[in-house]
């Protein structure tokens, strides 16, 4: 295997499942925990998201050698809000409903703190394509994380997937209003992250920066 | 609609957004330091004021430059990185003022200012206020109550957690998963809230 090769699958391992964003760094969860009451509106979210890391992250590598430090801050959210209007815009031109939907959810991808975390722990000290590779990797296993929430709130709480009935869950299920309102987006996200710790043993390496 | 009503709406608005709707319980917002600072009533209380604070005043500046400025100049989709500015610049003048003006409020405060530009409350209070189309003492009111929601919650689970120091947890749930649990839990007591303003 080569050097490269190798580090582009530890990029993917640990974006993944070693270092996830949500059950081992407990980031981010603000932005995107609100509109996991729905697949749909989730998986438009988590594309958003991942695409904002991933080239946000390009952006930030490509010019760490020109940022000076003091600013280095700024110039990240500046980078991450650039991004973001463009996501915004796409979305208001081309699917207004999903826009109106997704309320100001879409603008405080900005603040999510994963993509800032990315930025300031990897992207501001590596070469542009692994930071592209990081960047994307963690963006899809908090993606996984969330898509896998918003399955179990619509499931139990609709009885529907992407808005399509499940046969058994639509009809004779008792549905759980309680899970799609904001506690059970509270108790799905916990009971998640203790089984992903519980199945995860002690990590051997400490985790990656 | 006259001042006097404006004002009592506004009131009303504080209210519901400082309990049916707490920006944190409900939306998720602040979520990030809601979990790391909430290990000790004194340093959550006063992180909270510090959020009180900050998201009143940075409500207020960006109503206005949201509609004294980018709206007459058509430029509305600019607002995401105007109000992350406004805030970042806020924040930072914050911290200098009151570094000159009270060293105790400086060491009691000021370490948390920084924190507070990253924290999804305060951009997320903005946008719904652009949302909902709020008047400006709604806005006003809307932010302290959002802000005062957010303190309500992270000094009560500072407390709570205090308490849960000396219990035994499994290994997985310890730390944020138990934190969640908890702050789920208190999410279901504040829908017990829903029913007190009607018509709002």
């Amino acid at each position: 295997m080569t050097p490269r090769e190798s580090a582009a699958r530890k990029a993917m391992l640990d974006g993944l499942w070693r270092n996830n964003p949500i059950f081992r760094q407990v980031l981010g969860i603000c932005s995107t925990l609100a509109v996991t009451n729905l697949l749909l509106n989730t998986a438009v979210m988590c594309a958003a998201l991942t695409f904002t890391t991933a080239l946000s992250c390009l952006t930030v590598s490509l010019l760490r050698n020109w940022t000076p430090r003091r600013i280095r801050m700024m110039v990240q959210v500046l980078i991450i809000a650039f991004y973001v209007i463009i996501i915004d815009l796409i979305l208001r031109a081309f699917w207004p409903e999903m826009s109106t939907a997704l309320g100001p959810f879409v603008g405080l991808i900005i603040t999510n703190c994963i993509i800032m975390g990315r930025c300031e722990a990897f992207a501001g000290s590596n070469r542009p394509v692994p930071s592209l590779l990081d960047g994307f990797w963690s963006g899809l296993g908090y993606s996984c994380i969330l898509l896998l929430i918003a399955f179990f709130r619509e499931l139990l709480g609709m009885g529907t997937l992407f808005g399509w009935p499940v046969p058994y869950f639509a009809t004779t299920w008792d549905k759980w209003i309680i899970m799609v309102m904001p506690p059970g987006a509270f108790f799905t996200l916990a009971l998640i992250v203790w089984f992903f710790r519980s199945r995860q043993t002690a990590p051997t390496e400490a985790p990656a920066r | 609609m006259n001042l006097g009503t404006e004002t009592v709406h506004a009131i009303v608005i504080c209210f519901s957004a400082a309990f049916t709707g707490n920006i944190l319980l409900t939306t998720f917002l602040g979520m990030c330091p809601f979990i790391a600072v909430s290990r000790e009533v004194r340093t959550a209380a006063g992180l909270g004021a510090a959020v009180v604070f900050t998201m009143t005043c940075t409500c207020a500046l960006n109503w206005a430059a949201y509609h004294r400025v980018l709206v007459p100049l058509g430029l509305e989709f600019f607002r995401f990185v105007l109000f992350i500015i406004i805030i970042a610049a806020f924040v930072q003048f914050v911290e200098m003022v009151i570094e000159r003006l009270s060293m105790t409020l400086y060491q009691n405060l000021g370490v948390f200012l920084p924190l507070i530009t990253v924290n999804c409350a305060i951009l997320g209070a903005s946008l719904f206020m652009v949302i909902r189309d709020y008047s400006f003492i709604e806005t006003v009111g809307y932010g302290f109550g959002s802000g005062a929601g957010w303190m309500l919650a992270i000094l009560a689970m500072a407390g709570i957690r205090k308490k849960l120091a000396t219990d035994r947890i499994p290994e997985g749930l310890q730390g944020p998963a138990i934190t969640m649990i908890i702050a789920g839990l208190m999410a279901l007591a504040f829908i017990g809230f829903t029913g007190v303003l009607q018509g709002t």
